[in-house]
């Protein structure tokens, strides 16, 4: 395989987009966990997929850019996957932890492009909380030996997930995505923003094992 | 086109100087006396800290060390790769450490007057007194907060997002005359004279070869969407525990939040003062800079 990683431009940031297994039709796009980085070789349950599998490195991971001074959002992490998608044109999404969240909000901000998204536990898959923590400012700066960025690991696992704004992205990918099931959960773990999205019509609950199957024919 | 805009009581700062705020280099600006005791100055989203150039000399004559910095992407501060609350938040801490170790009154307008009650709550040992000019979130809209803060969750704004992000990387502010981008800041300031505009796009904006252009990063904008609700902000008023003075500018704008005081007595703390001006839009600061900093230097000596 030659040179399987390209790069992707967010801004400023230049993201590592992964070719992990060559192949033909629509891709499977993986997005990592939390402080995780892309996989060298396809997880075993993703290896039925029939086409290509792809893997992004979010802004501060694994071989893209760790920018200065902070400032993540989930919403910033969405903006990545969507420079990702704009690369690869129509995928279907895998998302560990954090990834699943963000395979979530990409999912129904852009359900043309998304043709199904699985939502598997992982790394920051709770994220902040339903509401806000008591607000906190970290006085020294971080020892930023990334990646993982350190900016990143605190400012993620403080990422607030009402259960309602979660349900919201769900419903707009089940009616504007065309599809019967536009979002499969696998995760065993659901924290309040996972439980309300399994409870949309259109989303479905399913093995890890059978999860690349509901999105293989489509 | 003149070299140099004046308006009458604009003042350049006495002193300007950078601080790294964890990579990221801001823009600080001081009036007055360098020994003086210091007074920190926080501007609101999409504006500069030099929108101060009338209010804070008059806060400086009155014996303050007036500080303020540009948030990061605007006025002369650094275009950041990121912006959120948690890192205006941190930027926020890093000019209070290169000013003092001690608690000093905060005065913070629209955004900048919501992220410091987050400050305030999150380190309320380094606030004396605190001065919300209209930005407390009630349940209206708050148009210059960030992307990831709104309510609003509608496909197209979704969608019009990432075609946005998509064009980040290239894109540039619109070019204009010094007196177009007057008139088009005279959209969010109606009351303005044109001579105190023209004087806010000299300083806030700059001179490319093409036109003037604001200094705010291009990658920011207005608008937008996230899961922040504005009763979050609200919840952390009643717990305060330094004296606060919010003043509200109730004339309704573009970039106004429309909070009514009734949303906010509720959640005043013990001893609190809430001023409602009626015939004052959002910017009140720009809009009645002597009434404004009477209210506050009132303020100051009374509690302090």
């Amino acid at each position: 395989m030659s040179s399987p990683t390209v790069t992707v431009r967010h801004n400023k940031v230049a993201l590592a987009l992964h070719l992990v297994r060559e192949g033909e039709g629509r891709p499977l796009l993986h997005l990592h966990g939390l402080g995780e980085r892309s996989p060298v070789t396809v997880p075993a349950h993703l290896a039925p997929w029939p086409g290509p599998v792809w893997a992004l490195d979010f802004t501060g991971h694994g071989a893209s850019t760790v920018p200065p001074g902070g400032g993540y959002s989930c919403e910033l992490l969405m903006a990545d996957t969507d420079a990702a998608l704009a690369h690869l044109g129509p995928s279907t999404l895998y998302g560990r932890g954090l990834g699943a969240y963000v395979a979530l909000l990409i999912a129904g901000a852009r359900p043309d492009l998304v043709r199904g998204a699985i939502l598997d536990d992982g790394t920051g898959l709770s994220g902040g909380g339903t509401e806000p923590p008591t607000p906190m400012v970290i006085q020294a700066p971080l020892p930023v030996s990334g990646p993982p960025d350190p900016y990143a690991l605190v400012e993620l696992s403080n990422d607030v997930r009402p259960p309602d704004y979660a349900a919201t992205y769900a419903r707009q990918a089940s009616t504007l995505s065309g599809l019967d099931v536009a979002i499969v959960v696998t995760a065993v773990v659901r924290p309040p923003w996972l439980a309300a999205v399994a409870a949309e019509p259109g989303v479905r609950s399913v093995s890890r094992g059978d999860c690349t199957a509901v999105f293989a024919s489509i | 086109m003149p070299d140099v805009v004046t308006f009458p009581g604009a003042r350049a700062p006495d002193r300007f100087r950078t601080v790294d705020s964890h990579g990221v280099r801001l823009a600080v600006h001081e009036w007055g006396d360098a020994t003086a005791p210091p007074l920190l100055l926080a501007h609101g989203g999409f504006d500069f800290a030099r929108t101060y150039d009338v209010f804070a000399p008059l806060l400086a004559e009155a014996g303050w060390r007036v500080v303020a910095w540009d948030q990061r992407g605007h006025g002369d501060s650094e275009h950041a790769p990121m912006y959120s609350w948690q890192a205006d938040l941190r930027d926020a801490l890093a000019v209070v450490d290169s000013v003092t170790d001690e608690p000093m009154p905060v005065v913070g307008h629209s955004k900048g007057g919501a992220v410091m009650v987050q400050f305030a709550t999150a380190l309320p040992h380094r606030l004396r007194a605190l001065v919300n000019l209209d930005g407390l979130p009630g349940p209206g809209r708050m148009p210059d907060v960030p992307d990831h803060e709104r309510t609003k969750m509608l496909a197209g704004d979704l969608a019009g997002w990432l075609d946005f992000r998509r064009g980040t990387l290239t894109k540039q502010r619109r070019p204009d005359t010094l007196d177009g981008l007057a008139e088009r800041r005279a959209k969010m300031n109606p009351r303005l004279s044109p001579e105190w505009l023209r004087y806010l796009v000299s300083v806030g904006a700059r001179q490319d070869a093409d036109g003037w252009r604001w200094k705010i990063d291009p990658s920011l904008r207005l608008g937008g969407f996230g899961p922040w609700r504005p009763e979050w902000a609200m919840g952390r008023l009643p717990g305060l525990n330094v004296p606060l003075l919010a003043v509200l500018g109730r004339q309704p704008e573009l970039m106004g939040w429309d909070t009514p005081p009734a949303a906010i007595e509720p959640n005043m703390p013990p001893g609190s003062r809430l001023v409602a001006l009626d015939d004052v839009g959002h910017f009140v600061h720009i809009e009645a800079p002597h009434r404004v900093a009477a209210l506050v230097l009132d303020f100051l000596e009374d509690v302090l």
